[in-house]
């Protein structure tokens, strides 16, 4: 029971961290609380929902429904934050202005499509599972698995080994010094919230597949944990985001295994708060960005 | 002197003579309160139409040689609208009975007013616990699901379980309450209740309590939620090899088309106690569907089937009674021995449903519900 608890929280982890990838590269570089950012990822999964319906594969429908997100995400981030950014607001605006943009999208998205769940169609991958001794792993479970090493893969050469990583970190660092040294900062931060929407969009699409629970409020159910897992990992850390998200996979499963049901949502806050009291630049304590 | 008694009482003869005369084919007034609009309005139109249907063939045969004249009014599922359309009922109206309302706590707010003019009103969803503790004129003619699960829980016993683990959602009054009756019921039945898990009902990874339970080899898996997490972990289930040796036993809120339209087959073989079911093979309730059917040109839901049932009990009497007065129909009312839809009916001293010989045990196969083997 012990190694499938294990299993169930690395999974349960992996999905954490693939959904918090995303969402840490637009809060460190991008300096915004986004909220919208759960949006598209609910987005992603209903638009992947909708290929699938229409006969698409997975192997389509995935890549084309990230694709697709991000293109919201790139579009969103024009309409709600390019003023905003211009005249540099503080902070607390776009919080505010994102979360009332959110709000809004996931309303008219309910009253489109209705609050049900869905599911995207039984036989899109195998639904036999894995069995290495006791344990089982579904194909679904493998393919996040797999996803997520490759996209943290990507996101850090992307982000080390190119001249637009090295863009966008500087970007990060001290957008006005960035700006003086040649770089298209409106540019960039469209690039940011398109890699971002996209990867929120594939998120969305294996997380639904892996639950069997696609909905336009899928993203928001999300945040909570998307929050712990950027924070405790260090805002904008993309390492730091996977192992904060596969740490709190891990605690919550072993403490709904082996102490309580009950406790699993509480010890999730509960890490964040000791972590922001002991270190508040996250517990892997690389912060790449703030004025430091 | 003895002119003028004699002249008075030729008056008063006459007088009354027309009343009684009316008294003697006028139909009968009966109300009901039902949810006609807004979100809720499925329910109060599925009830309007079990009624309306039972009103037919009451009517073709006559209470006492009299018809039944029905005033449905519509509540839009508000307590304020509800307590107003009793008033109506009674103050215009001058209705002998009133069936309904919707909701239960619809119920919590006109059944007192209703109670207080001394009439008869009968529930046919209100299935919250203290209904008719509201007062002696309250009755109800759906059963509450702490009597349906029971059955459900025999039903697993006759299968051989022995040991079950719970699982219910802890944010939600309605899958706590269904939780508590269900263990009440486990420990009644004297099943060996191995663990009891929660989980939220936004939930959607169940794998840490799924995999506790299964180390744990549970003849039965009971799970109180609404449709929407039990779906989530019947999916979840299979995928960590729960198989056809572990019985899925669910609450009132498994009972929903939705579960086959989410957890598909997952859900096979799930069991669900319901009070009625339209593919329940007794003649009479054979009927009652195919009249439906050609009446209104779609299947009848347990809200028809329940007014339906309803309406015929409450005919049978005021029938019995022999006069419409409210206070002897409620006494006809206690007295109720009725073969409807639903199987045998009568009521207890305390005015609710005595049997639950009519409960229906459904089995999930393939997606959809049907009845359960043995």
């Amino acid at each position: 029971m012990l190694a499938q608890q294990l299993v169930n929280g690395v999974l349960l982890g992996a999905t954490y961290a693939l959904f918090a990838l995303g969402f840490t590269l637009m809060f460190g570089v991008l300096r915004v609380i986004n909220l919208t950012y759960g949006f598209y990822f609910s987005a992603g999964a209903l638009l992947a929902l909708w290929m699938a319906r229409q006969g698409a594969s997975i192997w389509l429908a995935l890549p084309l429904a990230s694709l697709g997100a991000g293109c919201i995400a790139v579009v969103l981030d024009w309409m709600l934050l390019t003023r905003l950014r211009r005249v540099q607001a503080p902070e607390l605006s776009s919080l505010m202005v994102t979360l009332g943009g959110v709000l809004a999208l996931y309303s008219a998205l309910t009253s489109w499509l209705g609050p049900d769940i869905r599911r995207l169609p039984p036989g899109i991958v195998s639904a036999d599972a894995f069995l290495v001794g006791d344990v089982r792993v579904t194909a679904a479970q493998i393919l996040i698995l797999g996803a997520t090493a490759l996209l943290v893969g990507a996101l850090l050469l992307l982000m080390r080994g190119t001249r637009l990583g090295l863009a966008i970190r500087a970007m990060a660092e001290k957008p006005d010094a960035a700006q003086l040294m040649g770089i298209d900062t409106g540019q960039a931060a469209a690039l940011v919230s398109f890699i971002s929407g996209c990867l929120a969009g594939a998120g969305g699409v294996l997380i639904g597949l892996n639950f069997n629970a696609i909905h336009p409020y899928m993203g928001e159910a999300m945040m909570l944990r998307g929050f712990v897992v950027i924070i405790v990992g260090g805002l904008g850390d993309i390492r730091g985001a996977l192992l904060a998200g596969l740490a709190l996979g891990v605690i919550e499963v072993m403490t709904a295994g082996y102490v309580s049901s009950g406790l699993k949502e509480a010890v999730a806050f509960l890490i964040l708060v000791a972590v922001l009291w002991t270190r508040p630049s996250g517990l892997f304590g690389r912060a790449v960005l703030r004025r430091a | 002197m003895l002119r003028r008694s004699l002249l008075a009482a030729a008056a008063v003869a006459l007088a009354m003579a027309p009343a009684a005369f009316a008294q003697g084919d006028a139909p009968i007034p009966v109300g009901a309160i039902e949810i006609l609009s807004g979100p809720n309005a499925a329910y109060g139109t599925a009830i309007r139409a079990g009624l309306e249907l039972a009103l037919e063939e009451v009517n073709a045969q006559g209470v006492g040689g009299r018809k039944i004249a029905l005033t449905v009014e519509d509540s839009a599922g508000n307590k304020d609208q509800a307590i107003n359309a009793a008033r109506k009922l009674i103050g215009r109206d001058k209705v002998v009975a009133v069936i309904g309302p919707t909701l239960s706590n619809e119920m919590f707010a006109v059944g007192p007013v209703v109670n207080e003019r001394k009439i008869p009103i009968i529930g046919t969803s209100t299935t919250a616990v203290g209904i008719t503790e509201i007062g002696p004129y309250v009755f109800r003619t759906s059963l509450p699901e702490s009597d349906v699960i029971p059955v459900t829980l025999a039903r697993a016993k006759a299968r051989s379980v022995k040991t079950i683990a719970l699982m219910y959602a802890n944010d939600d009054a309605f899958s706590k309450s269904g939780f508590d009756t269900m263990k009440a019921a486990a420990e009644k039945a004297g099943l060996n209740i191995l663990a009891i898990e929660s989980f939220g009902s936004k939930d959607t990874d169940f794998s840490a309590q799924l995999t506790k339970i299964r180390a744990l080899k549970p003849d039965a898996v009971g799970i109180s939620a609404l449709v929407e997490p039990v779906s989530g972990v019947l999916l979840q289930a299979r995928q960590l090899g729960f198989g056809k040796d572990t019985l899925f036993v669910g609450g009132n809120g498994s009972n929903s088309p939705k579960l086959g339209e989410i957890a598909g087959s997952a859900a096979d073989g799930l069991i669900v106690g319901s009070p009625w079911f339209v593919g329940k093979d007794d003649p009479a309730n054979q009927a009652f569907v195919a009249k439906f059917r050609a009446k209104y040109g779609r299947d009848p839901d347990q809200f028809a089937a329940q007014a339906y049932d309803c309406m015929h009990i409450l005919a049978d009497a005021i029938g019995r009674a022999g006069t419409p007065e409210p206070a002897k129909i409620r006494d006809a009312l206690l007295a109720t021995k009725h073969g409807g839809v639903m199987g045998p009916f009568t009521f207890t001293p305390g005015r609710d449903p005595a049997s639950t010989e009519g409960v229906v045990v459904l089995a999930m196969q393939g997606g959809k519900f049907g009845i359960a083997s043995e």
